[in-house]
């Protein structure tokens, strides 16, 4: 996928400036947040699990070459084939190869973030075969031929408006004067419209949000179950993953999902989680002939072992972006690149480069919120900050934020005084917010709010609700990010 | 040099791990041993109240459940379920043992059932469980012979049938059971976990069912433990 990551300040502006695009987030900012509270709140052991889950990812990290071997070993052993790729030109090529194999015209595909990483549609359709997306929201983006704006809902900008014209414009062999009204009656629609695809499509494509090394499976977690009719039907199934996604154990990754959901959409657990090992087997009446797995690596194989090694614990939940100010304020597309919020500001650079990304980890208003919830415990401000300090060294930073970033960066070294200044700042951009509750201008940091409406916080700061939230719900006190 | 030698070379480079450091025995024994990491206390229940719990987290996330005494009364229930639902009275049951050999045609004369592999048009499905999980109302299936996959995804309505024996508390218990059922570490092509009817938050986030799954998920509990 191409970046405009670079463009990040005027994709911000214009995001502000979005009638519908403010609409469609104004569901966005409360929904996700409250359904997380209340799934954490339901069990009673969820941060025990984040501390689980992120050892077993540090684990893993630490010994990735040996649990790549024994799961590529499992995976032949079970009939399937896993190839390697350095580089997203190496991975789209593989899978196009395996899609001319079988002669394949159309294929279907589950939702993949990696997939949208290498670009993978757009070399498809350049090369003869069709990509049908599935998933509900990444069929939507498909048909107006935009990329995904958050990591899992990724029609997530749009209203339901905005859904209904576009299904009038492409399912121009309906009635055209039949009631939308009804959202079912788009689900019903869309069921419809994607019924057939998944019985003609030659090859399915899904992701994978986990590889078992024990059993050399691959796992997708999904609610709508398109990913599993994607890969139950057509005769080739090519699982597309990163290196990280590996675990060693069914009882690791058991731990893992039941913070996955939970963090993400607020369920305790998602409608469908599929294990998938290998072809189908002697005597089964359905499945696929054949199972590959691309495996790739695209720049995660550098960030072992450098200070960014643990963003590669993500599992891509999504609750960093659910719960961040400027996401909630800009959106997804305004990052630029596939993976916006939080994450995308960490990753991004890590994966595209400082020079096309480096305006990314400034968008954070180091409010401690995406560490706070992230079940994976990435300390993604700290990241940011390795970033802006990189990014200062190479004199990249323009001179207004270079010395916001200096500021900032001596107050950041003394938590004490930056955690009264934060209070205190609170109660003066209420004050500047005024009645509008918005303001436009940040102290310390106009060379980024110049370009950007902030939100004024209303009331105390999210450190001091943070803390209250935890007493008064009778949870341990604890801080964002302890 | 391979793309497998250059990336496994630039992690190992990375990790700056020294050759017979121990990892090799670490990672074998992690493997072997598979540990349970921290089970929530809300699995850990007397057999009984697992069962309830399983029920009460099913019906949570719009599963529903009828509960029978005996497998003898599937069909009865199966019949009386698609009429309470206004759907056709037209069953695709999976090739599985005890499925097959109920009273299909002395029970439910007016229902029409047919075995094999879900068929794009098959409205209903009825298939068995390998083992159903309490802690969030969770169906575990096996892919097999007596059970296809695409009768868990391409019918509208799916039902299944779960004896309370099938009921563990925690996803650990359904892989120990799994495990012990002979199977060890080697999966079947595909391994299902079943939490309620296919649904979609996609528009505005608003959740509608049957996003391209089934619409309606319904259970058979019967009661087999005493
Ligand atoms: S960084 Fe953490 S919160 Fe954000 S998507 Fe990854 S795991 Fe989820």
């Amino acid at each position: 996928m191409d970046s405009t990551a670079h463009a990040f300040k005027d994709n911000a502006h214009k995001a502000l400036g979005d009638d519908q695009l403010q609409e469609a987030l104004g569901n966005l900012r409360h929904g996700f947040t409250q359904r997380r509270a209340q799934a954490r709140d339901q069990l009673p052991e969820f941060d025990a699990l984040r501390d689980a889950a992120r050892d077993i990812k540090n684990h893993t990290l630490a010994h990735l070459d040996l649990y790549l071997e024994r799961y590529e070993s499992k995976v032949s052993e079970q009939g399937g084939k896993v190839h390697w790729c350095a580089t997203a030109e190496d991975a789209r090529r593989t899978i196009l190869d395996i899609c001319r194999s079988v002669d394949a015209k159309l294929v279907t595909k589950g939702k993949s973030m990696v997939a949208e990483e290498i670009g993978l549609n757009d070399y498809l359709e350049a090369n003869g075969v069709t990509p049908a997306e599935t998933d509900l929201g990444e069929y939507i983006i498909q048909l107006r031929n935009e990329p995904p704006s958050h990591i899992i809902a990724p029609a997530v900008h749009l209203t339901k408006a905005q859904v209904e014209a576009d299904f009038r414009k492409n399912h121009s062999e309906l009635p055209p004067e039949r009631s939308l009204v009804e959202p079912e009656a788009l689900v019903q629609e869309a069921r419809t419209m994607l019924r057939q695809k998944y019985l003609d499509a030659d090859v399915g494509i899904t992701g994978a949000n986990f590889l078992i090394a024990e059993t050399g499976s691959s796992i997708i977690v999904t609610n709508e179950g398109n990913g599993d009719l994607t890969q139950c039907l057509p005769k080739v199934h090519i699982v597309i993953a990163s290196l990280e996604k590996v675990v060693p154990t069914l009882e690791d990754v058991s731990i893992i999902l039941r913070v996955l959901a939970r963090s993400g959409t607020g369920q305790e657990f998602t409608a469908y989680t599929t294990f998938s090992t290998g072809p189908k087997r002697e005597g089964d009446l359905d499945g696929p002939d054949e199972y590959h797995v691309v495996l790739l690596d695209n720049g995660r194989s550098a960030m072992l072992g450098s200070e960014y090694q643990d963003v590669l614990r993500c599992i891509r939940c999504g609750a960093c972006m659910n719960h961040c100010p400027v996401y909630h304020a800009v959106g997804g597309h305004a990052y630029g690149w596939v993976y916006p919020g939080p994450i995308g500001a960490v990753l991004t650079p890590s994966l595209i480069g400082v020079e096309e990304a480096g305006h990314l980890p400034n968008a954070s208003t180091f409010c401690g919120r995406c560490e706070a919830v992230c079940p994976m415990r990435i300390p993604l401000p700290k990241m940011m900050r390795h970033w802006r300090e990189k990014e200062f060294e190479r004199n990249l930073t323009p001179t207004a934020a270079r010395s916001g970033l200096k500021l900032w960066a001596f107050f950041a070294k003394r938590p004490a005084l930056y955690a009264m200044l934060n209070r205190f700042n609170a109660r003066l951009l209420r004050a500047l917010g005024g009645r509008k509750g918005s303001l436009r201008s940040l102290p310390l940091a106009s060379g980024w709010t110049d370009h950007r409406d902030f939100p004024a916080p209303q009331g105390k700061s999210f450190q001091e609700l943070w803390a209250k939230r935890q007493n008064g719900s009778g949870a341990t006190p604890r801080t964002p990010g302890a | 040099m391979s793309a497998r030698d250059q990336i496994l070379g630039a992690v190992r480079r990375s990790l700056k791990r020294a050759a017979g450091d121990g990892a090799e025995e670490t990672v074998s024994a992690r493997l072997a041993e598979h540990p349970r990491g921290p089970v929530p206390a809300r699995a850990q229940l007397p057999h009984k109240e697992q069962v309830a719990l399983f029920q009460e987290q099913a019906e949570a996330v719009q599963t529903t459940v009828d509960r029978l005494a005996d497998l003898s009364e599937v069909p009865k229930a199966v019949s009386a379920y698609l009429s309470s639902q206004n759907l056709p009275q037209s069953l695709r049951v999976a090739p599985d043992g005890r499925l097959g050999a109920l009273p299909w045609q002395a029970e439910a004369p007016l229902l029409e059932v047919s075995t094999g592999p879900a068929r794009s048009d098959d409205a209903t499905s009825l298939t068995p469980v390998f083992a159903a999980v309490a802690e969030t109302g969770t169906l575990m299936l096996r892919s097999g012979p007596e059970s296809p996959v695409t009768l868990n995804f391409l019918p509208e309505t799916h039902i299944a049938v779960v004896f309370a024996s099938q009921i563990v508390g925690s996803y650990e218990d359904a892989w120990q059971r799994f495990r012990e059922a002979g199977n060890d570490s080697r999966l079947p092509r595909t391994v299902n976990f079943i939490t309620g009817p296919s649904r979609t938050g996609d528009i505005e986030q608003t959740i509608l069912f049957g996003a391209h799954g089934p619409k309606r998920l319904h259970l058979l509990l019967i009661d087999d433990v005493p």
